[in-house]
């Protein structure tokens, strides 16, 4: 579904992505971990279109998507949740989803209100609430919940546990899970926690100083010693 | 911050305003019959020196327990995040009831006994200035671009105006749409370069389109008659009843038309409907566009533009409609300018006007209409009032702002009205 190959980006000179190939299967969750600054954030951008890479290809449904403007590559269904929330403060939580809905059919809208609210309860309690005054975690679910309005087939997740109780970053993975399972959605998924990522994601890569250093399944990736002591010492399980 | 601290603070700017002092009021020019000599007045220094060192000690201490307070209330609003802060609140109300109201008290002023020429006149500059403060809040309160050269708007709609009528004796009605057109069309130019743009560099750029707008018309005298500017521009008619105490052969003077005694205040009264008119177009559009998918996708450029590339807006078009439309309401503003003044020069669109509508917007609470009906109200009339005290005018008037702005960084009225209501909790 999402084939990236080759893929080298630069921001002025600094060498961000060294040649990336990555494969996302449809119905697939796949997960990208990677020390801090190793390029996923940059990788995931690089998919949507800003910066564009220098080198290589993406090919989304077959399609070279390289050079097409971020804000139509949502309507082909490709929908991205970037790093930091990125929430609108002064809106409301349902303004926020209002404009998560721009690339969709708007006659969709009440009912794919009602879906997210499914998910996300907490959400509906907090409708007239203005974005910025929502706690950490139900700012992180906005997010995601604001990039499923679009109906994406494909989401890009740019670090959804960040900053989150361990509470909160299961119930934010077991809603990945559920959009994945039930509604079909293919998820790329970017994570700092690499024990809950790998363990819900059906493959994973790592990347390292923007290459892929590694991939595999979610198991062997988590069975591998030297993904346990890079990114999983003093983590979590074990 | 603590005595000692306090103490240092003010001998620092006391140090400051003794520099400064030295030259502005340390010597006197003195005349002797002969070459100019100079006098010393060492002790007109120290006096300066101490009261900026009282002054800021003064100051500082306010600032402090302003400090205090507002940490206070923001530590009360943590608490409960629902409730947002009171002037806030206000300004919400101030769009539901108080807009209403001022609205019907724009209506019968005329009619209301103290209404003189005079007041009637004023008026109608307050509500030009209400206009281009609404038609420049589309640009800066909603969608966020900071634009100081909005004047130039103001002025090629004026233009328009002006030249459709002498060239074409195109009619104010007539000419209306067509300055608001050309208008936006300058908006979509000025956007254009700017589209990469944001804050401080838009605004300096902003602030260049306005004054090259301004110097082509100051030196394009073919055209635009340089700064002697156009005169003699048809003054408005009563949709083609002069106002006029001897209308030409053929035509109805409008106080035939009604049978009424020719006054001169028709025509003024008149203006002030019309520009009143074309105020309430302005919010009636803002308010609706606010709740259509382009108002939305300007407020969320304003808060963030990457979240917006990532949901499928696209932000060139969201940016050049804005400056557009927000041209678009200067357009029409300065045709009616023209029609009223009867007379247009470079001279009416410096910076300076800019400047002042600007000023409407943030004082009024970007956003907020009300909010702008009273700071429009207030930057007009201020220097009106303030006349009396002749040199010092243009010193209250900043003054009063800068208080303003102490007082309320975030505006007066500010407030932020969802554009989208559901069906109340529970309910669904
Ligand atoms: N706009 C930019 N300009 C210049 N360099 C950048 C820019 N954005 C990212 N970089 C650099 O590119 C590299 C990759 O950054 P990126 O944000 O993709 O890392 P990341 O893997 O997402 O890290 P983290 O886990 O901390 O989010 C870093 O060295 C970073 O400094
Ligand atoms: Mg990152």
């Amino acid at each position: 579904m999402l084939v990236i190959e080759g893929v080298q980006t630069f921001y002025g000179a600094v060498h961000a992505l060294k040649g990336v190939d990555l494969k996302v299967g449809t119905g697939e969750i796949v997960a990208l971990i990677g020390a801090n600054g190793a390029g996923k954030s940059t990788l995931l951008m690089t998919i949507c279109g800003n910066p564009k890479p220098r080198y290589g290809r993406i090919l989304f449904d077959g399609d070279d998507i390289v050079g097409i403007p971020t804000h139509l590559l949502v309507r082909r269904g490709l929908a991205h949740a970037p790093e930091g929330r990125r929430i609108f403060p002064r809106m409301s939580v349902v303004e926020n989803l209002r404009l998560g809905a721009v690339a969709a059919d708007p006659a969709h809208f009440s009912s794919d209100l009602e879906r997210v609210f499914g998910l996300f309860p907490r959400l509906k309690e907090r409708r007239d609430q203005r974005g910025g005054t929502l706690s950490g975690g139900e700012q992180q679910m906005l997010a995601i919940a604001r990039a499923l309005m679009s109906r994406p087939r494909v989401l890009l997740l740019d670090e959804p546990s960040l900053g989150l109780a361990p509470l909160v970053v299961k119930q934010i993975f077991a809603i990945i899970e559920e959009i994945n399972k039930r509604d079909g959605v293919t998820v790329l998924l970017v994570e700092q926690n690499a024990f809950h990522a790998l363990r819900l994601a059906h493959r994973g890569y790592v990347l390292v100083n923007g290459q892929i250093a590694m991939t595999g399944t979610g198991q062997d990736l988590l069975a591998n010693e030297q993904i346990r002591s890079a990114y999983l010492e003093g983590g979590h399980g074990r | 911050m603590n005595a000692v601290a306090r103490v240092k603070d003010a001998a620092l700017a006391a140090l400051v305003a003794a520099v400064l002092a030295l030259p502005l009021l340390g010597f006197a020019t003195i005349d002797t019959g002969g070459p100019l000599g100079i006098s010393t007045r060492f002790d007109y220094v120290a006096y300066a020196a101490l009261a900026v060192f009282v002054g800021r000690l003064v100051f500082m201490a306010l600032v402090d327990l302003w400090r205090e307070r507002q940490m206070d209330s923001a530590r009360e609003a943590a608490h409960d995040p629902g409730k947002p802060d009171r002037m806030a609140q206000i300004g919400k109300l101030a769009d539901r009831w108080l807009l209403p109201l001022m609205i019907g008290f724009a209506i019968v002023l005329p009619f209301l006994p103290f209404a003189d020429r005079t007041v009637v006149d004023l008026a109608t500059v307050v509500l030009i200035y209400v206009m281009l403060g609404w038609g420049l809040n589309i640009v800066v309160g909603l969608a966020g671009l900071l634009d100081l050269g909005y004047v130039a708007f103001y002025a090629v709609g004026a233009y328009s105006y002006a030249l459709l009528q002498m060239h074409f004796g195109f009619g104010f009605w007539e000419a209306l749409p067509l300055a608001g057109l050309f208008a936006a069309f300058f908006g979509v130019l000025l956007g254009f370069p700017v589209l990469r743009l944001r804050g401080d560099y838009l605004a300096i750029v902003t602030l260049g389109f306005g004054e090259i707008v301004r110097i082509i018309l100051l030196n394009w005298q073919k055209v635009t008659g340089g700064p002697a500017g156009i005169s003699g521009i048809q003054r408005p008619s009563f949709f083609g009843f002069p106002f006029s105490a001897d209308p030409p052969a053929g035509k109805t003077a409008f106080h035939d038309l009604l049978g009424i005694e020719y006054s001169s205040i028709h025509r003024i009264i008149f203006l002030y409907y019309l520009i009143l008119l074309l105020a309430l177009i302005t919010s009636l559009f803002t308010a609706r566009i606010r709740r259509l998918p382009v108002g939305r996708a300007w407020e969320a450029l304003r808060e963030d533009e990457i979240a917006c590339k990532a949901l499928g807006i696209n932000p060139t078009n969201t940016k050049l409609t804005a400056f557009a439309i927000g041209a678009m309401f200067g357009g029409f503003a300065g045709c009616f300018f023209a029609t009223r003044q009867g007379f247009i020069s470079p001279e009416s669109f410096t910076f300076i006007e800019s400047a002042v509508i600007l000023a409407i917007v943030v004082l009024g609470g970007m956003g907020s209409q009300a909010g702008i009906v009273l700071a429009a109200t207030l930057l007009t009339l201020l220097p009106e009032i303030a006349r009396e005290f002749a040199l010092f005018r243009m010193l209250a008037f900043g003054m009063a702002m800068v208080l303003i702005m102490v007082w309320r960084p975030q505006g007066l009225l500010a407030h932020r009205e969802p554009t989208i209501k559901l069906k109340p909790k529970g309910a669904s």
